[in-house]
């Protein structure tokens, strides 16, 4: 909590809404911001997670597999399948690795949305000196528009790959209305809607789930300021909260993993 | 909400992710679960092998069983037929050995029956050319009536 400043309820929601900055390359200007706390939290758990399956996975035997190769071979059977009813190619290319990619590093980053907020706010100041540190990269608007956009560009490239540079001008021009010159301008336009839609939904939709949810947490911790019956009312529905919260946390990883693989599908199929 | 270069670095680590995981995660995983998958397969298709064969050997045994048994069943009967023709064999050739010595004897008898009547013939003759001879000793000298006695004792035999 803020030990230096006078506890307000707007003081305290700052406090947790803060990121650590940097100016990258001694730039300045609001573009050369870097949040600190967002990178290096997201890339420790991308590490951690791919990494940890990825030492699992190393030893991986055809025969009886160990319980941790089970448990892994249950998550990535899992998102393949799930692949492999949306995209119709050979998804052990790319597509599916990267569902997996999604799928794991976006729950671990939800799920430091149901660590304790002020306890680590404790952990983040008392042990590594910090006092502005955002635990979860997902409500960094940054983040969740890093992944939509790189699904965005895949999607492009895709799409150009697939069909070629013409063919991808054309479906542009002559879907989804019909190829008549004059309805090139509504096409253009309608495909510029949709594909400007697509990532700013995609990115949107995981932000403003996660972004809710941990503003849910702080409410409840500020009701836990004011008194005994708050603190005990702010512990069950802390506590339900973050059962809730198991579920949006998976849940939304899975959309974000789903809504990518079916982009990077459709750029794959013509119309 | 401010954009800012985080999500330019953030879009480095998830490229840098996303390269992880499609050279070292994914084709491991893969190759194992797939391998498994084919001695599964494998496995299964062995055992509905043997299954079958299985099957197939207990219907070749109950049709070896049921063979067997008409095997059997066919040398008993003929066996017991073998046995009904040797004991009729033997009834038949008993009855012709007894036929062959009830012959014999007869034969015998006949024989001894035809020598008796020769030797009794004979003795007649002797006793007829004696009588005669008695009576007519001194009429029938032996030497002129030779051949007359010779034709009678011919004729007696």
């Amino acid at each position: 909590m803020a030990a230096d400043k006078e506890l307000t309820p707007s003081s305290y929601i700052e406090h947790h809404l803060t990121y650590l900055t940097t100016q990258v390359g001694g730039n300045e200007g609001a573009f050369w911001t870097l949040h600190v706390d967002t990178l290096v939290t997201s890339i420790i758990l991308g590490i951690f997670g791919l990494g940890s399956i990825w030492l699992i996975v190393r030893k991986a035997t055809p025969g009886v597999p160990s319980k941790r190769q089970a448990f892994v071979e249950l998550t990535i059977e899992f998102i393949d399948n799930e692949v492999k009813n949306t995209f119709h190619g050979n998804r052990h290319v790319f597509v599916a690795p990267t569902a997996l990619t999604i799928f794991v590093w976006v729950l671990l980053m939800n799920t430091m949305d149901i660590l304790p907020i002020d306890i680590m706010a404790w952990i983040y100041k008392h042990v590594f000196g910090l006092y502005y540190w955002k635990t979860v990269p997902t409500t960094d608007v940054n983040t969740t528009f890093a992944l939509a956009l790189s699904i965005f560009f895949l999607m492009i490239f895709f799409s150009i790959k697939v069909k070629g540079l013409g063919g991808w001008i054309r479906e542009l021009c002559c879907t989804p209305f019909g190829s008549n010159p004059l309805l090139w301008i509504l096409n253009l336009l309608f495909n510029f809607i949709e594909y400007v839609s697509k990532p700013l939904s995609h990115s949107l939709r995981l932000f403003g789930n996660i972004y809710a949810g941990e503003i849910i947490f702080l409410l409840i911790g500020m009701w836990a300021a004011t008194g005994i019956a708050g603190t005990i009312f702010g512990v069950f529905l802390g506590a339900g909260w973050a059962i809730f919260h198991i579920l949006i946390v998976t849940l939304q990883a899975f959309i974000f993993m789903m809504l990518s693989v079916v982009y990077i599908s459709m750029a794959h199929e013509s119309h | 909400m401010d954009i800012n270069f985080t999500l330019i670095a953030q879009a480095l680590a998830f490229s840098i992710f996303i390269w992880f995981t499609v050279k070292y995660v994914w084709p491991p995983l893969l190759s194992a679960i797939e391998e498994r998958q084919k001695t599964i397969a494998d496995g299964l298709a062995a055992g509905e092998r043997g299954r079958h064969e299985l099957e197939l050997a207990s219907h070749r045994s109950t049709e070896v069983l049921k063979d067997t048994k008409q095997q059997a069943s066919e040398i008993i009967q003929q066996a017991e037929k073998r046995a009904s023709e040797i004991v009729e064999e033997a009834k038949n050739s008993a009855k012709e050995e007894g036929d062959r010595i009830l012959a014999g004897a007869r034969a015998e008898i006949e024989n001894e029956v035809f020598s008796a009547k020769e030797a009794l013939r004979q003795n007649v003759a002797q006793l007829a050319v004696a009588g005669a001879s008695k009576i007519l000793r001194r009429e029938v000298d032996v030497n002129v009536h030779a051949d007359l006695l010779a034709s009678i004792e011919e004729e007696l035999k």
